[in-house]
């Protein structure tokens, strides 16, 4: 609430300016938004880091992250290996680069199933309501008893440990909060006279939700999401260090921080630290990301974590 | 006020239910029980045995007597026997809980410690370094993995001190200074990563509060900026803080898993996730059971809280 206005400079962008001086507005228009949201350009640079990391992992890692070479086991870091060998002398390095993808693909699928599902359900009740939603919103609040990672913990172990699982888990663990806030935003969006309108006109069901309400929503639902990414890397991370997710050799950063990053920490505290650094980043970046939409989109959601 | 209690309370009984259904039914989608899994492992047992330790257990009764029996232990504090010890779970509840809760206390006043006086400065000077560098360090309280904290903690504690914290437990009333030097570190973690999101809601609430007519009028009225924030300002935004702060101390009762797991704390986190390693399920059902009520319990807490300091929440 600084009570600056917010630029609209990329609305300004006419159809028929060329393209060179749209190209040099554009430019300005995102110079103008690091230069006012510092942490959210910093965080979006972290994010493209991370997808660039785990797109082109194949060429960036220098070597086989599966490839045990006993003769360089425990080596610490330098310019051949930057981060470090572990116990069975595989690189570090290459080991969190593919780590990337792990963490990205779980979360990406994660948060995409979770947000999914939560917002058919939080649609569906705030749309029609009645008993229908007073049941399902006190599933959903069942849910939420439940702690978190002791959700997921307890589903994974009903299933079996491995990365999809862990990716399930986390999912469930998203929808009951994402399908109130959804459900929150439908109520609110049914009150606009359009959608009487559209309804009065003989729209269904359908057109009036997908047309005229899930744009209303799509704010909070993209915020929620960036938030959740962070969360959902974080606990595919702490899965994987309770040896309830990802399995090994798959190189996994919680799995990585859990085994030989704590057995030889005093010996080779590069093991534990790149990880833990690699987790960190990844889940800040998106948390930082997260609050910037928030305030650029939703001042009232602003705060409420 | 005791119609909005009792409106509250009546929410409470179904949520509750829905959950132990909830708890119930997952610990019974196991591929196999968890006895075979149990004998799978030790090998040495004739199916015979199994089909009498089955009907001990009460395994072998369908599914709503099952569930009716445990809900009737439950509500008679009596939750029956771990599968995988044998000891009764109200022994192991009995020694883990004073753990957590102690942990859950000691981090939860690290937390409000950092929490308030940093979310107030980064108030106080909005938009200036001290902002940022205040949100940076809350948010990376929310980024930094709590094992990895942990490790690293341990770590350069013995490099750098040459101290190893004792690990384990030691109650308060045998030794208080081992005691001590048990939960500093695990509540000073937990502390940190707890205080980014009380700070960040103490920002935003007291910049709102910063704005109201009444702040206005007493810094007309010439009162000094200490007594504005902090008498004036500062109570009236910390409600909303209420409902954070109670809902961390829900997630704390119920067990920090990892924070227990790194510095071998036997808490209610610690016996949860060995319970469910173990798949040693009437533990789980139980601890997963008691958690939630914890938490719904706290949650009524901080709405009945909310509904008499602020009296136009109860009559909406």
């Amino acid at each position: 609430m600084t009570g600056k206005p917010i630029s609209t400079a990329t609305a300004e962008v006419s159809v028929f300016a060329p393209p060179t001086v749209a190209r040099r507005r554009r430019v300005r228009a995102l110079w103008g938004i690091t230069k006012r949201k510092p942490l959210g350009a910093g965080a979006a640079c972290l994010i493209l880091l991370l997808v660039g990391t785990a797109i082109f992992a194949d060429l960036l890692a220098p070597f086989d992250p599966f490839l045990a070479r006993p003769e360089t086991r425990l080596l610490a870091p330098s310019w051949q290996h930057p981060f470090g060998t572990d116990d069975i002398g595989r690189d570090v390095f290459s080991r969190i680069i593919y780590g990337a993808r792990i963490s990205l693909w779980v979360g990406l699928l994660a948060v995409g199933i979770g947000t999914f599902s939560g917002t058919l359900i939080g649609l569906s009740c705030g749309y029609w309501e009645g008993w229908f939603d007073l049941m399902l919103q006190r599933v959903m609040d069942a849910l939420q008893t439940i702690p978190g990672l002791i959700l997921a913990l307890a589903i994974v172990s009903v299933l079996t440990p491995n990365t999809t699982n862990a990716m399930l888990a986390i999912a469930v663990v998203i929808i009951p909060g994402n399908s109130r806030i959804v459900r929150g935003a439908v109520l609110s969006a049914k009150q606009n006279p359009y959608v009487e309108a559209a309804r009065a006109l003989g729209g269904s069901h359908l057109r009036i939700i997908v047309s005229h309400i899930l744009p209303n929503v799509t704010a909070p639902i993209l915020i929620i999401a960036s938030i959740w990414l962070g969360n959902a890397i974080f606990i595919e991370a702490s899965l994987s260090f309770l040896g309830l997710g990802t399995q090994p050799p798959t190189p996994s950063w919680g799995l990585m921080l859990s085994g030989t990053g704590r057995a030889y920490m005093e010996q080779a505290p590069w093991l534990a630290i790149f990880p833990g650094l690699a987790i960190s980043l990844a889940v800040l970046g998106f948390n930082l990301f997260g609050d910037t939409l928030r305030d650029i989109w939703d001042p009232k959601l602003r705060g409420r974590s | 006020m005791y119609k909005y209690v009792l409106r509250r309370l009546s929410l409470v009984i179904p949520v509750l239910v829905l959950s132990s259904l909830v708890v119930f039914g997952l610990m019974r989608v196991m591929p196999g029980d968890a006895l075979t899994a149990l004998m799978a492992e030790s090998g040495n047992v004739s199916p015979r045995e199994l089909q009498k330790l089955r009907k001990e257990l009460g395994l072998d009764r369908p599914y709503h007597e099952q569930y009716l029996l445990w809900i009737w232990q439950l509500v008679t504090l009596n939750p029956g026997y771990s599968i995988f010890t044998g000891d009764a779970i109200s022994v192991s509840l009995k020694k883990s809980i004073p753990v957590t809760i102690e942990l859950a206390a000691l981090a939860m006043a690290f937390g409000l410690l950092i929490a308030i006086p940093v979310g107030v400065l980064s108030a106080t000077r909005q938009d200036k370094p001290t902002d940022y560098i205040g949100r940076l360090v809350a948010i990376s309280g929310l980024s930094f993995p709590d094992f990895w904290l942990g490790t690293l903690v341990i770590t350069f504690a013995a490099i750098w001190f040459g101290w190893i914290p004792p690990l384990g437990y030691t109650s308060v009333w045998e030794s208080p200074w081992r005691n001590i030097q048990q939960f500093l570190l695990p509540a000073a973690i937990l502390g940190f990563r707890l205080s980014a999101a009380t700070m960040r809601m103490t920002r935003s609430t007291l910049l709102e509060v910063l704005r109201e007519d009444y702040v206005r009028t007493a810094w007309a009225k010439g009162l000094g900026e200490r007594l504005i924030i902090y008498k004036h300002a500062l109570k009236n935004a910390l409600i909303p803080v209420i409902t954070i702060v109670g809902g961390q101390l829900g997630g704390l009762l119920a067990g920090t898993v990892i924070i227990e797991t790194i510095f071998a704390l036997p808490g209610m986190g610690r016996l949860t996730v060995e319970a469910i390693m173990f798949r040693d399920y009437p533990v789980v059902q139980t601890n997963v059971m008691l958690a939630a009520t914890v938490l719904v319990t706290i949650n009524l807490l901080v709405d009945l809280t909310y509904a008499w300091l602020d009296p136009r929440i109860r009559y909406q």
